[in-house]
């Protein structure tokens, strides 16, 4: 058998060689031949990735900690690439290869008249590569590297289809947003570096007792002294906020639904968003050691999860509405986070890409068969159409509603129970806000898929005439995705509650007990389905189903009659809390800022004044001095003489011999 | 006897002739030859006038030089001249104002 090392190169290296050859020779190459290259490629990395898995959980192996390639070295910092295999790796390469491995194969039918084809292909296949160098780094410089490579696939995807101006505009939007979260984040690492001396995982976190105990701290402006670990936590999480798309700076992933839908699944919704999640996981040790960055974190976590599943409820957009559930269940995960239960934050994270992808791939598959139209009111009553696509669409949001036994029971519940157990102060209103977004999950969710289909058609006969179920390449990523989502909850909580994480996860038990008390409760997954039932988050989201129903099916007037009757209400949700107007304003404030600087400042001082005022000033003053010359042989030699004159009477009055 | 101050007067009032009339001179370029003749003429005169009163022959020899520099002078400001008139169809000073920036 291979060592762990040779199969994780493997399953990097793979997707790389895929994605530069199909990126640099794909005009060369027939459609089916990428294709075949890219999901042969993610395929051999998904298998790879579950036999690291399997070696790591099955045969005990070790987990993996090596250097590869020593990059640069600056004084006492060395900049190192390498490897860090563990079980939360693991688990997030298994993640990453499977959905992409399946969107791959979605993509075959999905894309199959663009003329991008093989550029998306080359992409998706890199972004996975990025994913895979993001998860399995063992030091910050490196999950930097692949943070940033990540966003660029990302922002060349979302702008996939350039001639679209609202495409290109979200993808500006998606990385300038970015941007500000990895302004965060790089001061973080340099923190990191500043107070640790290294950027290696393993030695930061041996030292992090010792430099929690010495107060060491950044001086920010003069007086005013941080200490290191919260300061380097909060600008990670920010960091994290940016990727992961929290308040306030989620305002890229709704416009980030430009892209194609195979990129909303895979991306934006399973693997990419969720790495800031993965981040604050992989660092739990450094977070453990900032009580104020945990609750920042579940601050933030809470407002994200309860404005966006709010603002879902008025959006009209298929993909939209997934987008502001995808954001709403990041909250989720970050509530975990900060209530210190990160393996079960991961767990929602590993469910929720199931579920996730399913819906993005079903509503894509929605998109598709109506010719892509995205607007909800102009679909209804697909179920007759598109039965597998109803069917697959319907476990997705059973699971994403948290219906036990589905993936997002166990999931969402244990992070209610983290909350309601957790003795952070502020955890008691986190827990209720997490049960209250309970009710609007369900209640967005099931409007959607109501109005999709169950509601009276409003599509036109000649469109009603075309619909049909997509190909076999599409299915096929839906029914596998539905098969995990129904079981993957089901088979995963044990192992998670049972100590999976141990080892590659720090817990102080002492300060946040919230996690080992979820594990001594834990009574098996079935049973805990069972009590499902009789629990308040299972009640809530039944009311929200039934609220849906009553609002979509039977009284289909009932829901502009509650808009009429609330009009602030609605128009703020509309606004979106008016996120976007606010920095829309602050745009535009730097904006006329940024033009005084160029009016002023670089047109009228440094060009006019500077470069083109040099040459103007000389331009001047040589026409003044040609002026003298006339070409007149007459006047050069009276110059020549008044010259001569003038030197002879220098020299008769200065000279003291000559007299 | 003839003092040396009259030479150098007279050899002054020929050179300011001479200069005057390149300054003046405003019609043709042959009244210009003959000015500069004029201003050699008039250091000629005080080389002499020199050599004279200090009993140096050097004075005179020089002004052997400047005859014949004068002359080779002359032969090709007239020879550059008929040139000028072939190519211009004029020798007015005026009109020559090539270098005019």
């Amino acid at each position: 058998m291979l060592d762990l090392k040779s199969l994780a190169l493997a399953t990097l290296l793979t997707p790389l060689a895929a994605a530069v050859f199909t990126g640099v020779l794909g005009r060369n190459l027939s459609k089916s031949w990428v294709h075949t290259l890219c999901i042969g490629a993610v395929g051999v990395a998904s298998i790879l990735s579950c036999s690291i898995l399997t070696s790591l959980v099955f045969f005990q192996t070790e987990a993996l900690n090596i250097h590869l390639y020593t990059w640069a070295v600056a004084g006492d910092i060395s900049f190192q690439a390498g490897l860090l295999i563990d079980k939360l790796t693991a688990a997030m390469m298994c993640i990453v290869t499977f959905i992409s491995f399946m969107v791959h194969i979605y993509t075959v039918g999905y894309m199959r008249d663009d003329a991008g084809y093989r550029r998306f292909f080359s992409y998706i296949t890199l972004f996975t590569f990025g994913m895979l160098v993001l998860v399995t780094s063992n030091n910050f410089l490196q999950l930097f590297f692949g943070w940033e490579m990540v966003g660029v696939i990302s922002y060349l995807l979302i702008g996939f289809w350039f001639h679209k101006e609202s495409a290109t505009v979200a993808n500006f939007k998606a990385f300038i947003i970015n941007r500000i979260g990895d302004f965060g984040f790089i001061l973080g690492i340099a923190a990191i570096a500043y107070g640790f001396g290294t950027l290696d995982y393993a030695r930061v976190f041996s030292q992090v007792e010792t430099v929690a105990v010495s107060g060491q701290a950044i001086m920010l402006f003069n007086p005013i002294a941080i200490p290191i670990i919260p300061f380097a936590c909060i600008c990670l999480f920010i960091g994290a906020m940016g990727k992961s798309a929290q308040v306030p700076l989620h305002v890229w992933l709704p416009d980030s639904m430009e892209g194609p839908t195979p990129i909303s699944a895979l991306i934006h919704a399973a693997t990419m968003v969720t790495a800031g999640v993965f981040m604050v996981a992989r660092l739990s040790a450094l977070f453990e050691h900032s009580a104020f960055a945990l609750h920042f974190i579940l601050l933030i976590g809470t407002l994200t999860c309860l404005l966006m599943g709010l603002v879902a409820l008025v959006q009209n957009d298929i993909k939209r509405i997934i987008a502001y559930s995808t954001l709403s269940q990041l909250g989720y995960m970050m509530i975990a986070m900060g209530v210190s239960a990160y393996p079960i934050g991961i767990f929602h994270l590993v469910t929720h890409a199931f579920f996730k992808a399913l819906l993005f791939l079903g509503a894509g598959s929605v998109i598709m068969a109506l010719h892509h139209e995205q607007n909800i009111w102009q679909m209804g009553d697909l179920k007759k159409y598109m039965p597998i696509t109803y069917i697959t669409m319907l476990i997705g949001s059973l699971a994403l509603i948290g219906f036990p036994p589905f993936a997002g029971f166990y999931s969402k519940d244990l992070i209610i129970e983290a909350v309601k157990v957790s003795t952070m102060p502020g955890a008691s209103i986190a827990y209720y806000i997490a049960l209250g977004s309970v009710l609007i999950t369900a209640l967005y969710t099931f409007r959607l898929f109501f109005v999709v289909f169950h509601s009276k058609a409003t599509m036109s006969v000649e469109t009603i005439s075309h619909l049909c179920e997509p190909s076999l390449n599409i299915r096929l990523p839906l029914i596998v995705l539905a098969l995990l989502s129904m079981s993957a909850g089901y088979l995963l909580v044990g192992p998670l509650l049972q100590g999976y994480f141990n080892g590659s996860i720090t817990i102080n038990d002492a300060l946040h007990p919230g996690f080992a008390m979820l594990q001594a409760h834990f009574q098996g997954a079935f049973a805990m389905a069972l009590q499902g039932f009789w629990q308040l988050p299972f009640y809530l989201s039944m009311a929200g189903v039934l609220i849906a129903w009553l609002c979509y099916v039977r009284y289909p007037q009932l829901s502009s009659h509650i808009q009429k009757t609330f009009p602030s209400l609605n128009k703020i949700l509309n606004h979106k809390f008016g996120f976007d107007t606010f920095y829309e304003k602050i745009a535009m404030q730097g904006m006329s800022l940024g033009r005084s600087f160029w009016q002023q400042w670089d047109n009228k001082l440094i060009d006019g004044m500077g470069v083109n005022g040099t040459a103007n000033a000389i331009d001047h003053i040589a026409n003044r001095l040609r002026q003298f010359q006339t070409g007149h042989l007459y006047h050069y030699a009276f110059f020549m003489i008044l010259g001569f004159l003038l030197l002879i009477s220098w020299m008769l009055l200065t000279q003291p011999g000559v007299k | 006897m003839i003092a040396l101050s009259d030479y150098l007067t007279f050899s002054a009032i020929l050179f300011g002739l001479g200069v005057a009339g390149i300054f003046m001179n405003r019609k043709n370029v042959i009244t210009l030859l003959m000015c500069l003749e004029l201003i050699l003429l008039s250091v000629s005169t005080n080389f002499i006038a020199f050599s004279h009163y200090l009993h140096d022959l050097e004075g005179q020899l020089f002004v052997f030089f400047i005859l014949t520099v004068a002359a080779a002078e002359a032969a090709i400001g007239l020879a550059i001249l008929v040139v000028l008139f072939r190519k211009k169809g004029t020798i007015n000073v005026d009109k020559m104002d090539m270098l005019k920036g």
